[in-house]
């Protein structure tokens, strides 16, 4: 703030002749100027290089045909969008993503919320309970998958421990529902702590009070609930999906280790259909495509939940 | 102005990121030189072999001042290869699969060796096994060299065969009777007895399907036809073979089915079809083992080859040096000394007195049944341009029949369905 105000004193001053009659070069406001911007430079040296130029060259690369070993790089226009629009494969691809989305986020957001209320009450382990909770957030992601790979196998540890009850689990990772299921299941019990504190955070933030006033009106948990936590700690369900809804669409690892897509290809999500046509298929300027457009879907949504937040959130009327 | 300059940084800086990309290849081959070379095997063994043979060549190079061995992990081998060459850093030289060689041939990745193999003395290039050069070459030219043409054979834990009471591969073998129906039988009885998995099919795991190649091949299936034009998985051979799998499988127990996993290597199955090179891993082995060539199938004894080519990249930026120390690494004394770990492609070394020398593991006879008549009679594992793309289709289309009632005619079908498109192509 101080910056801005000294700004725009020293406007008014760098207008002055200076002392000579000469006007002063090396005024406070572009020292200011040249302060503020080399504040900003290693930030916007990273987001340029590795953000902006990388996001630009991804649209470039889209209108090519890039064929690596034959190291060719020709320009066809929008031959790969066309394409993208035929493609036999994309609609199912994109009921996959939208599959794993939906699980994901109405999964984890409603665990995460859940758990962060439990784990507010004042009682004895509830600490325990959160690091427990929060634990695997801090694991190496392909670890934790690969772990998960062996105890969904169908001699694995699940059908194991199902067994012992007498129960006859199913193939977990070949059934084309169970499958998607556990790559959901997996990511949630991965990622739900994250969200977890967030929550915790928001609920340490509402004021006893109003709880106590609506006990005194006679308000019962469940209203309390809907009419005072929920509406108090809304700006965090906002941006807990926000981020949950993004992370969901670039969702690979967890497929790359568990299904790698299948069966059949009821688990190839957007990203890593990207990834096979541009890595596996050698189809770089088509994957190009498929990136613009998943770029393209996060925005979308990331927009719509930004304006939907004056519907819903409450300091946003 | 400052958003014309922003503007002009960007487009300085868009301008040197895609000429660090576009590589400068054959530039700077007089000054000192450094090699690399993609391997797929991080295998100590392996590697202290091939750092011998570079120090060798470099007392006779000096301009190389060294020679380096990049393992990347098998499962992603190709797709790592070509994203370094796409990254503009790619390798001097190349191990390649077989089931990557139509892509590396035709696309002009690679350097024709001819010129400079022919040119070196003493290289007998022309004692190289055409079964085995075959895939590496078109329009006449040598692409790539098939460092290691390993044929499939069985290794059978003959503890757990004893223990199911059964007649051993051997025994069946000289009763003239190891055919696919008696091996699937074997499997189905050392399941039931012992509780471990009968014969897996190594790295198939229900998703590497060309390695049911071992098994179909029996049958006179394949995947494509010779040109590579027409599917063969809706042929009845395919059906037939497809079929024997399955009721193996589901109702015999002979494999073990989808999303179990055992190591024959730890002891967990009674036989496995694998190339002979996996012999090392039974070094320390705790159970006794045989090797015997693949079972017979209705169209009699067959074998099936794995290849890994080793090529020269065209980008590298050092080509001309890089098949120049290829000629060395793979003459015919380094051959020799190859030839422990990856069969040879030299008609000169196939012999059982030169494999015994360097494959103590496994006894003159093995090496007969199994490399030598395997690597003359071979068929390759299935690769076709555009094998990636290829091979996904077709086990995504595949995983319906890996359920206990699948419609096996249906599903192979379905399979030809899926790839006719890109077998157009």
């Amino acid at each position: 703030m101080a910056l801005l105000t000294d700004d725009r004193t020293a406007g008014r001053t760098s207008h002055r002749p200076a002392p000579g009659g000469t006007r002063r070069w090396w005024t406070t406001r572009r020292r200011d100027h040249l302060a503020g911007y080399l504040f900003i430079a290693p930030q916007l040296v990273g987001s340029v290089l590795f953000v902006l130029i990388p996001l630009g060259l991804v649209v470039w690369y889209s209108l090519h045909e890039w064929n690596v070993l034959a190291d060719t790089f020709d320009f066809v226009g929008a031959e790969n969008y066309r394409a993208m629009a035929d493609d036999p494969n994309l609609p199912g691809v994109l009921r996959a993503t939208a599959l794993f989305s939906v699980g994901l986020v109405a999964l984890n957001l409603s665990l995460a919320l859940f758990l962060a209320v439990l784990l507010n009450q004042r009682l004895r382990g509830t600490a325990f309970f959160r690091v427990l909770f929060f634990s695997p957030v801090v694991v190496s992601l392909v670890a934790w998958t690969i772990v998960w790979g062996f105890l969904l196998q169908d001699n694995g540890g699940i059908n194991g421990l199902l067994d012992t009850v007498g129960v006859d689990g199913p193939n977990w990772l070949r059934g084309d529902a169970t499958a998607m299921l556990s790559v959901i299941v997996v990511q949630v019990v991965k990622n739900v702590g994250l969200n977890m504190v967030l929550f915790l955070a928001a609920l340490q933030g509402v004021p006893g009070e109003l709880y106590e006033a609506a006990r005194v009106e006679g308000a019962g948990r469940w209203t309390q609930f809907r009419r005072i936590t929920v509406p108090l700690i809304s700006p965090t369900i906002l941006l807990t999906s926000i981020i949950t809804v993004v992370g969901s669409l670039q969702v690979f690892a967890q497929i790359a280790v568990l299904t790698q897509g299948g069966p059949g290809s009821s688990t190839t999500v957007l990203v890593y259909y990207l990834y096979q046509q541009a890595f596996q298929f050698h189809h770089f300027g088509y994957g190009a495509t498929i990136s613009v457009l998943l770029f393209l879907l996060v925005l979308a949504l990331t927009v719509v939940q930004w304006q939907m937040r004056k519907r819903w959130v409450f300091h946003e009327q | 102005m400052r958003a014309r300059t922003t503007a002009a940084i960007a487009v300085a800086a868009l301008l040197g990121l895609t000429a660090c990309g576009s590589g400068d290849g054959g530039a700077g081959d007089d000054g000192p030189v450094t090699l690399r070379m993609t391997t797929w095997s991080a295998n100590e063994a392996h590697v202290k072999l091939f750092d011998e043979i570079a120090e060798e060549y470099k007392k006779t190079h000096p301009n190389v001042t060294a020679i380096t061995f990049d393992a990347i992990p098998f499962e992603n081998y190709t797709t790592t290869l070509t994203t370094q060459i796409a990254g503009g850093n790619p390798p001097d030289l190349a191990w390649v699969l077989e089931n990557a060689a139509p892509d590396f041939v035709s696309s002009g990745a690679l350097l024709p060796l001819d010129d400079t193999l022919k040119g070196t003395d003493g290289y007998q290039f022309d004692e190289l096994a055409p079964a085995a050069t075959k895939l590496w070459q078109a329009d006449g030219k040598l692409y790539g060299y098939p460092f290691s043409t390993s044929p499939f054979g069985i290794f059978v834990n003959t503890d757990l065969v004893k223990a199911a009471g059964a007649q051993s591969p051997a025994e069946l073998i000289a009763a003239n009777q190891w055919s696919w129906e008696n091996a699937a039988k074997l499997a189905s009885a050392v399941n039931a007895k012992t509780g471990k998995a009968g014969l897996v099919v190594r790295d198939f795991d229900y998703k590497g399907w060309d390695n049911l190649s071992t098994v179909w091949t029996g049958w006179g299936a394949q995947a494509w036809s010779a040109d590579g034009k027409t599917c063969g998985f809706d042929k009845p051979e395919m059906v037939e073979a497809m079929r024997f799998l399955h009721d193996a499988t589901f109702t015999d127990k002979a494999f073990p089915g989808p999303g179990t996993t055992a190591d024959f290597f730890a002891g967990e199955a009674g036989l496995t079809i694998t190339q002979i090179s996996r012999a090392s891993l039974l070094k320390d082995a705790k159970f006794g083992w045989d090797l015997v060539p693949l079972p017979t199938g209705p169209k009699g004894g067959y074998a099936v080859i794995g290849q890994g080519g080793l090529g020269v990249l065209k980008k590298g930026k050092h080509a001309e040096v890089a098949a120049d120390f290829l000629a060395f690494f793979t003459n015919p004394t380094n051959s020799a000394k190859l030839a422990q770990f990856f069969p040879p492609p030299r008609t000169s070394l196939l012999t059982t007195e030169t494999l015994a020398k360097t494959n103590p593991l496994l006894k003159p006879e093995q090496l007969q049944a199994v490399v030598i008549d395997g690597i003359s009679t071979g068929v390759v594992k299935p690769s076709h341009t555009g094998q990636a793309e290829l091979s996904q289709a077709v086990r995504s289309a595949l995983d319906p029949l890996w359920k206990p009632d699948a419609d096996v005619p249906a599903v192979l079908a379905g399979v030809c369905t899926a790839i006719n498109p890109l077998l157009a192509k």
